[in-house]
């Protein structure tokens, strides 16, 4: 199961509300071996792309080293699709290399830019199965630990 | 002439757990011959016939290696290597 925080939910579906008909992407990481999605980053999709999404390498570089330095791991990997439902593709599935992480996925195919409802589920991906688990959005945390948005 | 390689969770079966591991060459193409040769496996994982996988990343410090020679990039004592799984889908 996939527990995360009102506000972290919605940064992701506002983000990709907003890169709509591109593909948005992102992490949410937290503390290693924690299981809790705590701080929001947004992601460069280098691609720029309707139909697929890849983190910029160079981003990719710098956003691990700072998860490393802070002992934290991506706890949420997030993408979104635009024309098709929130299930991983054939791509998503053969590319999943973070055996430990979340895939969340949002579908934004019913209202683009729009606000409305928008499908987010979660998965994990590990040897090429996917396995769907349950969302619980709970309540923001106090703002001494509500998440904040990297600003890097 | 030791070089740290950093290693990403899903290639940490091939290191017992461990997330860095010192290995030698003068190129990228002799270290990753020197990790096979301590971790078998490890280099199936990192090249695709005889070149890098298209969805892993190595970086040489901060250089991604593609634009600084691929196989052929020059190593240093005292460099650090990281590899990255891209992240990325459809």
């Amino acid at each position: 199961m996939l527990t995360i925080d009102q506000a972290t939910y919605d940064a992701i579906v506002a983000h990709a509300r907003r890169d709509h008909p591109d593909e948005a992407c992102g992490v949410v990481a937290g503390p290693e071996g924690s299981d809790r999605p705590e701080r929001f980053i947004e992601m460069v999709n280098a691609a720029g792309s309707p139909t697929f999404y890849e983190f910029d390498s160079t981003e990719l570089l710098r956003l691990y080293r700072d998860m490393d330095a802070r002992d934290e791991e991506p706890v949420v990997i997030y993408h979104s699709h635009t024309a098709t439902e929130a299930y991983p593709s054939r791509t998503d599935i053969g590319l999943a290399q973070e055996p430990n992480a979340h895939y969340v996925l949002v579908s934004t195919r019913e209202h683009g830019n729009n606000e409305g409802p928008v499908e987010f589920r979660s998965y994990r991906i590990t040897d090429g199965e996917v396995t769907e688990e349950e969302v619980t959005v709970v309540p923001t945390p106090s703002r001494e630990e509500a998440p904040t948005r990297s600003t890097d | 002439m030791a070089i740290e390689v950093r290693i990403p969770t899903i290639l940490r079966t091939y290191t017992d757990g461990q997330k860095a591991v010192d290995a030698q060459g003068d190129n990228l193409a002799g270290l990753i011959a020197d990790l096979e040769a301590n971790h078998p496996g490890i280099r199936e994982r990192l090249i695709d016939g005889e070149d890098l996988r298209r969805f892993v990343n190595v970086y040489i410090n901060d250089e991604d290696v593609r634009f600084i020679g691929g196989l052929e990039a020059p190593l240093s004592d005292g460099d650090q290597v990281t590899v990255l799984p891209a992240v990325a889908g459809g």
